[in-house]
């Protein structure tokens, strides 16, 4: 069964189409990376899987939990970080924590916290307000917060944006670690084509909110006659015409 | 309902209130002011007026209530307003928790905010103007009921007003208690106003509990017939105002204010 299930999910803003009948599902172990230019719709896909966006139509399921009819559910097996989305600055690393661990219904809060904590190598700041810890720090703290409820889906909407090359990769190895140590599931987007060549199991690219390529991050430039996936990203923003499937 | 998600949001407040002295001094500052003016005022009039006449009782617990129904609408509206100044909707509403969870949080919230304003006007009314506000006993406990739940309800009417317009909404609910108050006769009786106002004033529960206590006070008959028509309105109020609330926030999930909530508007 798969983690993700997401069908013909479609988004409109009066005559402005922003997703336009979007298909995939994500398995369990897969890291699915949503790739595309500003304003192709990721973000908007996201939200509408996170629960904070109602789709114009369209079905989700989560862990085979439908978002629309079982929403507590359905969330309470998926975490998220964005870079859009920072924790309140005015609490500290192990407040946020336990409030958004309480929130997320964690059972042995205490101990969960002390092994995001560790894992995230977070101690220093513990105790320090998540509003004065650097840009990067406050990524790792809101990864820490979307580990905290072992989540079956994971969503990370450019997770390391902000990080240093040794620290996103650092947190990179992290979620590798939580896709092969369990039986989760990731839907990560990020504008790093050489993150997701090395981290993600498949990816899609989206265009004027629609599925435009899907494939192996490793095999599909060639496919398409581009030397990397960089190249690909560029002639998706570009040219998505003479790329459509 | 989880009572562990309802409690997370008092146990937030808590974190930000124990962390800052702007949290902590508003708590009783304002109320102590009030009780303190008033405390003078109603003594200098006992020293005006015809003898046997106490104003301690009928004005200053009258502010004394009318401040504690503000501190409970505050109250609500403070854990609130939390959430937008950090920017916390889309973690907050993206996590399980249910709007009645979140509503009863911000509620409980209120509980731990307000008592505390209570405890303070209680014991400035009671040690330094000598208000015997006890010695009515239990009789009191049905008035602040329904001021209390009056409170929430207009707390939760002031969210919603503030998710529906964006965070700049924000001074239309400051106000709210002042623009009641002269249709809620907290220091005169209903009937002194025109009669336009006393239609508004018979819509308010507040009416009713100032109205009741002025009789009680005075020594004058008093008919629960009258409170109980105030805590049937102010329990209506609530649902009224949770339907509200509901309703806003299901407009901003359809629009995609929640997740773009600093834009304001979505258009």
């Amino acid at each position: 069964m798969s983690i993700l299930s997401v069908k013909n999910l479609r988004k409109t803003y009066g005559d402005t189409v922003a997703v336009d009948g979007v298909s995939f599902d994500v398995a369990p172990r897969e890291v699915v990376g949503l790739l595309g230019p500003n304003g192709a719709g990721k973000t908007t896909t996201i939200n509408m899987i996170l629960g904070v966006l109602e789709p114009t139509a369209g079905s989700i399921a989560i862990d085979g939990r439908s978002l629309a009819s079982d929403r507590r559910a359905a969330l309470s097996r998926t975490n998220f970080a964005a870079v859009y989305a920072p924790l309140p600055g005015n609490l500290t690393v192990e407040q946020n924590l336990r409030f958004f661990g309480m929130l997320y219904g964690v059972r042995q809060l205490g101990a969960r916290i002390d092994a995001v904590i560790r894992q995230f190598d977070l101690e220093r700041f513990r105790n320090v307000k998540c509003g004065v810890l650097s840009s990067g720090e406050q990524t790792r703290v809101s990864v820490a917060k979307a580990m905290l409820n072992e989540p079956r889906l994971l969503l990370l909407d450019e997770p390391t944006a902000s990080l240093d090359p040794a620290t996103a990769d650092d947190v990179r190895g992290r979620i590798k670690e939580f896709t092969a140590g369990g039986d989760g599931g990731v839907l990560w987007t990020s504008h790093n084509m050489y993150e997701v060549e090395s981290v993600c199991d498949r990816v899609m690219f989206l265009s004027h909110g629609r599925v435009l390529l899907e494939g192996n991050p490793k095999t599909l430039p060639g496919e398409h006659g581009k030397g990397t996936l960089e190249e690909l990203f560029i002639a998706v923003a570009r040219e998505p015409l003479t790329l459509e499937r | 309902m989880d009572a562990t998600r309802v409690f997370a949001l008092l146990l937030r407040q808590t974190y930000l209130i124990r962390g800052s002295v702007s949290r902590i001094i508003p708590l009783f500052i304002w109320v102590a002011i009030d009780i303190v003016l008033w405390g003078f005022m109603t003594k200098y009039l006992n020293t005006v007026t015809a003898a046997g006449f106490n104003f301690v009782p009928v004005l200053l617990g009258a502010v004394l209530m009318w401040d504690f129904f503000t501190r409970v609408m505050q109250g609500v509206t403070m854990a609130f307003f939390e959430d937008v100044w950090s920017r916390n909707f889309l973690n907050i509403f993206a996590s399980p928790l249910s709007i009645g969870e979140y509503l009863a949080g911000l509620v409980v919230s209120s509980i731990m905010t307000s008592s505390v304003g209570l405890l303070i006007m209680l014991a400035l009314a009671t040690a330094v103007f000598g208000l015997s506000f006890f010695s009515y006993g239990s009789a009191l406990v049905p008035f602040l009921l329904v001021l209390f739940t009056f409170g929430i309800a207009l707390g939760i009417i002031g969210c919603s007003v503030v998710l529906r317009l964006g965070p700049s909404a924000e001074w239309f609910i400051w106000p709210i208690p002042a623009l009641l108050s002269p249709f809620a006769g907290v220091f005169y009786p209903i009937s002194t106003l025109p009669l336009w106002m006393q239609v508004i004033a018979r819509l308010l529960p507040p009416s009713y509990v100032f109205e009741g206590m002025r009789a009680i006070v005075l020594g004058r008959p008093f008919h629960v017939s009258s409170l109980a028509a105030g805590a049937v309105l102010s329990i209506a109020a609530v649902f009224v105002a949770c339907a509200t609330f509901t309703r806003v926030y299901r407009h901003a999930v359809h629009t995609g204010l929640i997740a773009r909530y600093s834009a304001e508007s979505v258009s």
